[in-house]
């Protein structure tokens, strides 16, 4: 009885903790003026010079497009990756798999640092390809973890058995395998897209040129000083996120999962 | 053969990507003048450096500590919520966790500054205007308000594949609520502790981004020191030691860990979030 | 089924995917398009839409905070810029490390239009690879409604009284020279004695800085964040001019007057348009656009008849040439630079 509220209590205080800085954004957002200072009126202007912000509006394209690339290119070689794996001899698979969590261990900051000095090194021009390998490179790891438990929860001589039976091997892979490892492939294929999307360090030593995605481009902003469009932008991003989650949520039956 | 070949192309691209890179790393930070030497290394070593690295395991510390004594709590209380409850809860979670990591730090820069909403409400109870920005209280709360879902879902995913049977047991057996906790809910939630401290702890020590709009350009952790190597005053030597020393770090404490808890990362995977 | 749906999706989104990449390539390849790398707040963005719809050439804007930053990322390559903007001394040391395009004046008919006493000094004599851009100095801006005294040195920055109360430019030698000139060094010194001096007394000051301040400054003054700052005469300006109960020092015991030039640097793709930008730049009325917007001190004589004249004679914008004695232009420190590295690096991580 007691507990039930200090229960109540204690979850709501956290919530209310974890959304006061997004609901302050939002409510600012509306404000005819620039600081937090006091409330002047609504107003809709900020976002008005949101869209019609280059910079914002150019980084948002490539935020996306980078994600969407770097997603679906990971979540092929990734997953061809963990199959070619899977049936590796023990050493070498133990071997391959810590190799493939260096990205996944490694802070942010050493994976791009790292990045920036090989294309620097190789002369490479750094921009939109630069940026797409190095996003590449940390989604991938998360694609072959995403697909491995799945393949080992295969009955262990399935695809000979397919073999047997007359199949080739690519309709074996194609007819066999990928069913069986199909949530690992898209819970891969998610893991990579929101990473991509919400990543800043790794982009940020590996871009150039102009090419910038929506984390840099607040970070620039945020460094000169408070601006109300970045407020618009919240708010947008949290309605989209809320709408995404409410159908990942309808469609899946174990949320949680995901 | 095809099992061969599927996996070529990774192969190559890791070498490319992961292995040549943090060796190109390791090869500059041997090399001062144009030859080989630990010299950065031992530059590292002064005692301005030292403290530059202890400021930041601190701070790291510190965040991944309140996160845990604030997440863990949180974590009971979802995995034991009723299920229509606890699908909107976990989802109120994660929101902000899915929100932009810039966007949840830039949010305090107007909550905490002189003329923000923190001041405001202060100024009702008729309290002058503090600077709460440039501080390590601020650097401090924005990583936890970052970081705390982070460590919240994996013990909270372990407490819900935790067997309800056990506790039943237990508490059939005669244990109260305490013991039940400690001898059973504590030690099978272990690993998803350690999960949660290792994706606390990790970009807590190795982040730039907060500590630079927070507290202006004179709070120098060690993700500061490797960015200005590297981006203004051009050392790339000096900064690679401090990347390779950084990577070993994080590294044995990632090792430790996994020796400590029953799941390595690697066997976890999917259950990532 | 399922495997449809999949099969389907991934189609679509390799479709969509495809179209986009071939709009967004078709698009670049049409226009020229001019890289420009400046600091932050130093150019009225409205002038680049004029630049395009006059010459059809876009222009992709980058900025940068310090000299430091920006010569460290074009030296590093990777990066291709058409237009940069350094100060006086970084256009020194990149003219004698090769990373600069000469500038053919021909090809800048309004150069006419820069005042004589700008041109051919000593960084870059025949202005063979940088034309003026703005002029400035570093100076004390100050809250009179939060500080009831009159500030005139550095000395006040060391002052327990203002703990808290004032910010530094998160910049090497611009902070490294406020030190220096308060223990009456110059702030060219290639001393490693006084440097550490100047280092020592840095640190010393740390705990009363409230913040090493970027472009955020004058948000942080006009929010009342900060009382006081270490700031680039055109921030002052554009600030006083908006709130006119600010003031801005120039400490008596000297401080830096500078020169930012715009340079090709080396190995630019467009080296004919980029003469075209900076030409534009040289204009008159476009120079008045952009020190009106940006509030530091023009190079442009032109641009000089335009603007108003109770400008002339104030500290921030126009000061008399009798306060300006004890200031020094910045020189390239040559090797010694890693000594100045290191002395920052050493400040900041204490």
């Amino acid at each position: 009885m007691v507990s039930k509220w200090i229960k109540r209590l204690y979850t709501s205080c956290i919530f209310i903790f974890l959304y006061a800085p997004i609901v302050v954004l939002i409510a600012f957002s509306f404000n005819d003026a620039k600081t937090t200072a006091k409330w002047e009126g609504f107003t809709l202007k900020w976002y008005q010079s949101l869209f019609q912000n280059d910079y914002i509006m150019k980084s948002l394209y490539y935020t996306v497009v980078i994600a969407i690339l770097a997603a679906v290119l990971s979540t092929i070689i990734g997953t061809f990756a963990a199959f070619g794996i899977h049936y590796m001899k023990h050493w070498r698979q133990k071997f391959v798999l810590n190799i493939n969590a260096i990205p996944i261990l490694n802070p942010d900051l050493v994976t791009g640092v790292s990045l920036m000095t090989l294309f620097v090194w190789l002369n490479m021009s750094l921009g939109f390809f630069t940026m797409l390998i190095a996003h590449m490179t940390f989604c991938i790891p998360y694609v072959v973890l995403s697909v491995l438990p799945k393949l080992k929860q295969m009955p262990t001589d399935v695809l000979e058995a397919a073999m047997d039976l007359g199949a080739t091997p690519w309709d074996a892979f194609r007819k066999v395998i990928i069913p069986e490892i199909t949530p690992g492939i898209i819970s891969g294929a998610l893991i990579a897209f929101t990473l991509s999307i919400d990543d800043f360090v790794i982009s940020f030593f590996t871009t150039g040129n102009g090419v910038s995605n929506l984390s840099i481009a607040i970070y620039s902003m945020a460094k000169r000083g408070i601006k109300p469009e970045i407020n618009a932008l919240s708010t947008l991003m949290f309605i989209t996120i809320l709408i995404l989650l409410l159908i990942i949520n309808k469609r899946t039956s174990n949320f949680e999962e995901l | 053969m095809l099992k061969k070949l599927t996996s070529g192309p990774y192969m190559v691209w890791s070498l490319l990507f992961i292995i040549v890179p943090i060796v190109l790393v390791g090869t500059f930070s041997f090399v001062e003048d144009g030859s080989f030497s630990f010299a950065n290394y031992s530059r590292f070593l002064e005692p301005i450096y030292l403290k530059v690295l202890g400021r930041s395991v601190k701070i790291a510390i510190e965040a991944t500590i309140v996160c845990l004594f604030i997440g863990y709590p949180l974590a009971l209380i979802l995995a034991k919520m009723k299920s229509k409850y606890r699908t909107i809860a976990v989802m109120l979670l994660v929101v902000p966790m899915w929100m932009n990591f810039l966007l949840r730090t830039y949010a305090w820069l107007t909550i905490l500054n002189k003329n923000g909403v923190l001041n405001h409400i202060l100024g009702l109870f008729g309290v002058e205007p503090m600077s709460f920005l440039y501080t390590e209280g601020a650097v401090l709360v924005v990583m936890v308000y970052n970081f705390l879902p982070f460590m919240v879902l994996p013990i909270y995913t372990v407490l819900t594949k935790m067997d309800k049977s056990l506790v039943e047991a237990a508490e059939d057996l005669g244990a109260n609520k305490g013991q039940v906790f400690y001898k059973i809910t504590l030690p099978l939630s272990l690993s998803g502790v350690l999960s949660g401290i290792s994706m606390v702890f990790m970009p807590a020590v190795s982040t730039f981004v907060i500590s630079n709009l927070l507290y202006g350009g004179q709070y120098m952790l060690i993700g500061n020191l490797i960015e200005q190597q590297f981006l203004t005053v051009n050392n790339w030597q000096f900064g690679s030691a401090i990347s390779i020393l950084l990577m070993i770090m994080i590294l044995i404490s990632m090792a430790v860990m996994n020796k400590l808890g029953d799941d390595g990362i690697e066997q976890g995977g999917g259950n990532l979030w | 089924m399922k495997k449809p749906t999949i099969k389907h999706f991934t189609t679509l989104a390799l479709v969509v995917l495809i179209m986009t990449l071939i709009s967004g390539c078709a698009k670049a390849d049409d226009q020229v398009v001019l890289n420009v790398y400046n600091w932050g707040d130093y150019i009225d963005e409205d002038i680049l839409d004029t630049f395009e719809s006059e010459t059809g050439i876009k222009v992709n804007y980058e900025t940068f905070a310090t000299n430091e930053e920006m010569y460290t990322k074009i030296k590093r390559g990777g990066t291709q810029y058409d237009i940069a903007i350094p100060s006086d001394y970084m256009i020194e040391k990149m003219i004698a490390e090769d990373m600069l395009e000469p500038i053919d004046l021909s090809k800048i008919p309004n150069y006419a239009n820069i005042d004589d006493q700008f041109k051919n000094l000593a960084f870059d004599p025949d202005n063979a690879y940088s034309v003026p851009y703005f002029w400035g100095t570093v100076g004390i801006i100050y809250n009179t409604h939060l500080i009831e005294e009159e500030i005139d040195s550095w000395d006040v920055l060391w002052d327990e009284k203002y703990k808290d109360r004032f910010t530094m430019i998160d910049s090497q030698r611009d902070s490294i020279m406020v030190a220096l000139k308060k223990l009456g060094y110059s702030m060219n010194t290639r001393s490693l004695e006084e440097l550490n001096a100047a280092k020592e007394a840095l640190i010393e000051q740390k705990p009363l800085v409230l913040a090493y301040a970027g472009d955020n400054v004058k948000d942080m003054l006009i929010s009342e964040e900060t009382a006081m700052a270490v700031v680039w005469s055109g921030e002052a300006s554009t600030v006083i001019q908006e709130y006119d109960y600010f003031k801005y020092a120039l400490p008596k015991e000297g401080s830096n007057k500078w020169f930012d030039n715009v340079v090709i640097p080396k190995g630019a793709e467009h080296v004919d348009a980029a003469h075209q930008f900076i030409d534009f730049l040289c204009r008159g009325d476009i120079g008045y656009l952009n020190a009106d917007y940006v509030g530091y001190a023009t190079c442009n004589t032109e641009t000089m008849k335009l603007l108003d004249p109770a400008l002339m004679g104030t500290t921030y914008a126009y000061p008399d040439k009798a306060l300006l004695e004890n200031f020094e232009v910045f020189l390239d420190p040559g090797d010694f630079v890693e000594a100045y590295d290191r002395a920052w690096t050493e400040i900041k991580a204490n």
